[in-house]
């Protein structure tokens, strides 16, 4: 003990000499992502314990309920001006719980909610030995088409799994965009990654493109958290720490007396934008803009759908929440050097999304471009630089989950022998077969191009009038251009859907349970009511709208 | 010896295992590549740690450790899968889905 506290300096680590002091926790603040954490853990044992019969319902209730209680909670602290006067950096600064942050976990939880639905779905698959089934494997382990798969689906097996993954992805997400350091960053972003990965390896139907969607999925995204990683040691060696606001300060250059090893790194600006741009690559990945965009098209066709349809949602709000703290609490020092980076970038997204997205002729495929160009278009609003930019993307992001994840669930209601009917060709003359499932997926193709009375314009003029009141004009033209490229693939569906003889092998539309429906309703309600009423919610995105320094 | 030293090393390393993801056509073989580089970022972690005099690095390599070790688990899981039901684990093969 006393050898140990005769250091050279005598500047011993205090731990040694005092009984070191339990940091304060502050639970209430912190409690939305700790109950869906905790009611994941719980799901983990009703896996191990619960009889395979009785899973089903224990995992959907859990889920259900631990995902309503979390959105309770954000909303209770939203009222009780945790988002506004009480923001506050919690957790020994490594969270920070503002207007955004509980905004994006609002959406994020109750985007997850309708995705239990959809996950939940068991009325759209035939009936395999008199049980009924949902759209992921029997058994995941099992080689499609081999006697282990056989025998699962006789057995009547489902994957129950899928309810605890579904749990730990949001409550990753939860945690990303809150993240007020660079280690709960990575942490958060790699727990709602790895779940994600197992999630697109399930379908049940097409299991060699699923499978195939897992890897690419799961190599590139390694691939670019270990970029994001490198990206964060880089800026630690520059700033001495991993903390936002510690960062800013060094960056910002207003750093009290810096000790010896600091004032030389400072100096060496290669560490911080070699470092950022690395951060960035890791974030512009995740949203799927270009040129970070190669896996979107595969995982979003290969996966699952109610898959697709969440990770699709969520998983932008979640990284762009991220985008944005990082940018506009980190980075304002920076912003001659990132903002013409990310002009490239969102012009990019844009154009590429928009023209490629023409050529497509499976449905998936078609909404994941959309998906790229919608990136793009965020993106115009988080370069805006200004307050409005913040409230723009918020509300943006509010809208296109909903849609999202509404024009997914409609995805799987088409279907033919073989499972999901995606290709093109098979949903011609759909409105004459099916007046109802064709007028709601108009809806949110209306609202995916931005037509007014739907959530998609609001929103686009949102981003648009933000960044073109932050010096972003150019932006705004390309953006608007690149809209009515969109808009004519968008169209173009309709008028193969309403305006065009039904082939007779055409697909079927299925009937789907409550829970499905409910989907598809709350994804048109939001649709209706953001395109129509939006001035609640631009108000609502306009208060939280600031974030906790 | 002088810790910028560890700091070229760690990028040596980094530049290795990103060419190994863009050059090598197995998938374990490519994940091997991923682990590299973030082992890299740990001895870049710990190099800075030192420098500064701090701890955060050497903390936040044991969450990398944790984080890697977590994706070994799902991307072996994955990639088995993918070698169990194609009887290879080349990511050349696995191109069902083009544009």
């Amino acid at each position: 003990m006393s050898a140990l506290n005769a250091s050279p300096d005598g500047a011993v680590h205090n731990l040694w000499t005092h009984a070191a002091e339990a940091p304060s926790i502050e639970y209430l603040q912190l409690s939305p992502a700790l109950i869906v954490l905790g009611a994941a853990v719980v799901a983990i044992l009703v896996e191990a314990f619960a009889p395979r019969s009785a899973r089903y319902y224990l995992q959907v209730g859990l889920s259900g309920l631990a995902l309503a209680c979390g959105f309770a909670t954000t909303v209770g602290l939203a009222v009780g001006g945790y988002a506004t006067d009480k923001a506050a950096v919690v957790g020994i600064g490594s969270l920070s719980v503002d207007g955004p942050a509980l905004f994006l976990q609002g959406v994020i939880l109750v985007v997850a909610l309708v995705s239990v639905g959809t996950f939940a779905e068991r009325r759209l698959e035939p009936v395999a030995h008199g049980a009924r089934v949902d759209s992921f494997a029997a058994q995941p382990a099992s080689v499609p088409g081999g006697e282990g798969e056989q025998a699962a689906i006789k057995a009547g097996w489902t994957t129950t799994e899928i309810f605890p993954l579904l749990l730990f992805a949001v409550g990753g997400m939860m945690l990303f965009p809150a993240a007020n350091d660079l280690l709960t960053l990575f942490i958060a972003l790699e727990v709602f990654s790895l779940p994600l990965y197992l999630l697109c390896a399930l379908a049940r139907r097409r299991r060699l493109l699923s499978q195939e969607s897992a890897v690419k999925y799961f190599l590139l995204g390694a691939f670019s958290s270990a970029f994001l990683i490198f990206g964060i040691a880089l800026v630690y060696g520059y700033a001495g720490s991993v903390q936002y606001p510690v960062i800013a300060d060094v960056v910002d250059g207003t750093v009290q007396s810096p000790s010896p090893a600091l004032a030389a790194s400072m100096s060496n600006d290669v560490l911080l934008l070699v470092g950022m741009a690395m951060i960035l690559m890791g974030l512009l990945f995740k949203v799927g803009a270009v040129p970070f965009h190669m896996w979107t098209p595969d995982v979003y066709q290969g996966a699952p759908t109610p898959v697709t349809g969440f990770m699709a949602a969520a998983t932008k709000v979640a990284a762009f929440g991220a985008l944005l703290r990082l940018l506009y609490v980190v980075l304002p020092g920076l912003s001659w050097d990132w903002r013409p980076v990310m002009w490239g970038v969102a012009i990019l997204s844009m154009v590429v999304g928009a023209v490629v997205a023409i050529t497509q002729t499976d449905v998936k495929r078609l909404l994941a471009y959309s998906s790229i160009a919608h990136a793009g278009f965020i993106l115009a609003g988080v370069v805006a630089m200004n307050d409005r930019g913040i409230s723009s993307v918020l509300f943006y992001l509010l809208a296109y989950s909903f849609v999202t994840v509404g024009a997914f669930a409609v995805v799987t209601l088409v279907r033919d022998a073989g499972g999901e009917a995606t290709h093109l060709s098979k949903w011609a003359g759909l409105g004459r077969r099916s007046p109802l499932v064709a007028a709601v997926f108009a809806i949110f193709l209306l609202a995916f191009a931005g037509i007014p009375l739907t959530s998609g314009f609001v929103g686009k003029f949102a981003v648009f009038a933000a960044a073109a009141e932050g010096g972003a004009a150019p932006l705004v033209v390309v953006g608007v251009l690149s809209s009515a490229i969109a808009a004519f693939f968008y169209v173009k569906i309709i008028v193969l859907m309403f305006f065009s003889e039904p082939a007779p092998d055409g697909p079927t539309v299925a009937i789907p349970s409550v829970l499905t429906t409910g989907a598809i309703a709350i994804g048109v309600v939001v649709t209706l009511v953001l395109g129509i009423m939006p001035q609640y919610f631009l108000d609502l995105a306009s208060t939280a709208g600031v974030f906790v320094r | 010896m002088d810790p910028v030293n560890y700091l070229y090393l760690a990028a040596l390393l980094f530049t290795i295992g990103a060419f190994g993801v863009l050059i090598r056509r197995n998938a374990i073989v490519v994940f091997m590549c991923i682990e590299l580089m973030l082992n890299a970022a740990n001895l870049t972690l710990v190099a800075f740690s030192r420098m500064h005099g701090n701890l955060d690095g050497q903390i936040m390599a044991f969450f990398v450790m944790v984080v890697a070790a977590a994706e070994v688990v799902v991307g072996l899981a994955i990639i088995v899968m993918l070698y169990r039901s194609r009887h290879s684990a080349s990511v050349d093969d696995a191109s069902l889905m083009k544009l």
